[in-house]
């Protein structure tokens, strides 16, 4: 009985008690950067440094793997629709499935991966080289001198950049479907304009912001409380990245969860049997 | 010397997870004072100088900074007495990202209330002190050398007028020459205005030359129990003929016992 319950307590309590406390002191960390954001306590020139880096620096790899994706999609589903001859809803599909949750999703991961894993190796070399005590010792707070302008970035740009991405997978499926498999243009593109909505795209760009936020509060949480060492840096650049793909799809979930019943509400669907 | 203490721990322990790196310490500093802190790695010596600034926290006890203790002060007040406090870190800690002149105008840029032309005239005035040319303006921390980053982060904490000045090993790391020029510095910095200097350090030359007093710290995890962290307290003029042969070993930089010990365990 008392083996176990220490057996209990060492594989269930203990780990949920310790991942309760990490999240809250995670929330401390992001309540405070995000004060910073609010007050601009940062350089804007850092800002601007910041943002090449996020923003400019990732714009060719998000756009191949957008691209791809779309080209991806468009082979994987054009068999089967064009077994039950729906080829020209093929467009509809992808394009909605990449403005709703591909595009988001993949800029994000694909951020998370380039940037926050910098981001998170940055900050931690600054702890272990004591630059972060000196900040403080000047007087400014590391947390919102260096991490505010990082989630700032982030913020505005992983939107974009999922902007970017949802365009470069409509090329690419849209070049395979129209190009390879010679489905019709006009229906192909009808269609599309038909199921995809406003409402889709700005969805998915909300995802972008949630997304942006979260994943560079956590590299620069992860940065900021590395171990010490070159292994600290290291492991926090790693955790920094699987961290905020986790993250990032869980979140997905439960926004895509949120975002339908949202729609629902405020759109209901019709109900002959109410008329 | 004023009586009361300008820097104060009571009873001030620090412990990290299962580690007790601190326990017990009172020590009282004076205003004007040059208090040199030595012992072995690992004693507790750097987490001492950081406890001073608040980058830690006591885990027990406190320490007071002019009578005020600062588990009590707010973010502000906190902010504002850093700024009264110039810190030399053991690297250095130059801001990679900037160059040498913009590493110095740090502080005073953020402070703010100050006009361009004057901070770089204080920069300038600050690399002259240290003994760097104005060429070493445009340098970036990588291309200097160690003896330069150290004397670049002493002109960095000088830059702010501080009351206090923290130095935390000054001197490891250079050569027997450069080590002279950075103890000359730290006797500059006391003769040319009013400050409090707490210098950690392992070298006893620096200790001959800067201290006024000396406070000796042993490691937690070696002391019988019921016995002080603090071996010795005084003028180093007492430290070759301390009671304590713990304190005269390490002055004398003999292993002896110690190596004997290191083995066993």
């Amino acid at each position: 009985m008392l083996a176990a319950s220490g057996f209990l307590q060492r594989s269930l309590v203990t780990p949920l008690a310790d991942a309760t406390a990490a999240l809250g002191e995670w929330s401390l960390f992001a309540a405070r950067t995000l004060s910073g954001v609010l007050r601009c306590s940062y350089r804007w020139r850092e800002l601007l440094w910041v943002s090449v880096e996020v923003g400019v620096a990732s714009v060719g790899v998000i756009a191949i793997t957008g691209m791809f994706i779309g080209m991806v999609l468009a082979v994987q589903a054009y068999g089967q629709f064009h077994t039950i001859g729906m080829d020209t809803s093929l467009g509809a599909i992808i394009h909605m499935s990449l403005v709703r949750e591909l595009g988001p999703v993949l800029a994000a991961v694909m951020l998370a991966g380039r940037v926050g894993s910098a981001m998170a190796a940055q900050m931690a070399t600054m702890r272990v080289t004591e630059q972060l005590d000196a900040l403080a010792c000047l007087g400014v707070d590391p947390v919102k001198y260096l991490a505010a302008p990082r989630v700032l970035a982030c913020l505005i740009l992983l939107p974009l950049l999922t902007v970017l991405a949802d365009l470069m997978g409509l090329v690419g499926s849209t070049l395979i479907c129209l190009k390879v498999y010679n489905i019709d243009s006009y229906h192909y593109w009808r269609h599309t304009q038909d199921f995809v909505k406003d409402w889709d795209l700005l969805t998915g760009l909300a995802k972008g912001v949630v997304f942006g936020g979260v994943l560079s509060l956590i590299a620069c949480h992860r940065g900021f409380n590395s171990r010490p060492g070159a292994e600290g840096v290291g492991r926090a650049a790693t955790e920094a990245f699987v961290l905020s793909f986790v993250a990032i799809l869980v979140l997905d979930f439960f926004l895509a969860l949120f975002i339908n019943t949202l729609h629902s509400l405020l759109w209901p669907p019709f109900n002959p049997h109410m008329a | 010397m004023s009586e009361t203490p300008l820097i104060e721990f009571r009873g001030a322990g620090v412990r990290f997870d299962r580690q007790q790196v601190l326990m017990g310490i009172d020590l009282a500093i004076h205003a004007n004072e040059t208090l040199c802190v030595i012992g072995e790695s690992g004693c507790g010596k750097t987490v001492l100088l950081k406890l001073i600034v608040g980058l830690l926290q006591p885990t027990e006890g406190e320490v007071l900074f002019e009578g005020t203790s600062l588990k009590t002060l707010t973010e502000q007040t906190l902010t504002r007495m850093r700024l009264r406090v110039g810190f030399l870190f053991q690297q250095a800690a130059l801001f990679d990202s900037l160059n040498v002149f913009d590493n110095v105008a740090f502080g005073p840029r953020a402070k703010g209330g100050v006009s361009e032309s004057e901070i770089a005239n204080r920069v300038r005035d600050r690399l002259r002190d240290v003994g760097l040319p104005p060429t070493a303006e445009s340098k970036m921390p990588a291309e200097l050398s160690g003896g330069m980053r150290k004397r670049v982060g002493l002109a960095r904490a000088l830059a702010l007028d501080p009351d206090v000045m923290l130095y935390d090993e000054p001197t490891t790391g250079l050569d027997p020459i450069m080590t002279d020029v950075i103890n000359e510095l730290i006797l500059q910095t006391r003769q040319k205005r009013p400050v409090t200097s707490v210098v950690v350090t392992h070298e006893m030359r620096t200790v001959h030359k800067c201290a006024d007093r000396v406070v000796m710290l042993y490691p937690r995890s070696r002391l019988d129990p019921g016995e002080q962290q603090i071996l010795y307290d005084g003028p180093q003029a007492g430290l070759a003929t301390a009671a304590d042969s713990r304190v005269r070993q390490f002055v004398e930089g003999e292993a002896r016992e110690r190596l004997i010990e290191m083995k066993e365990e």
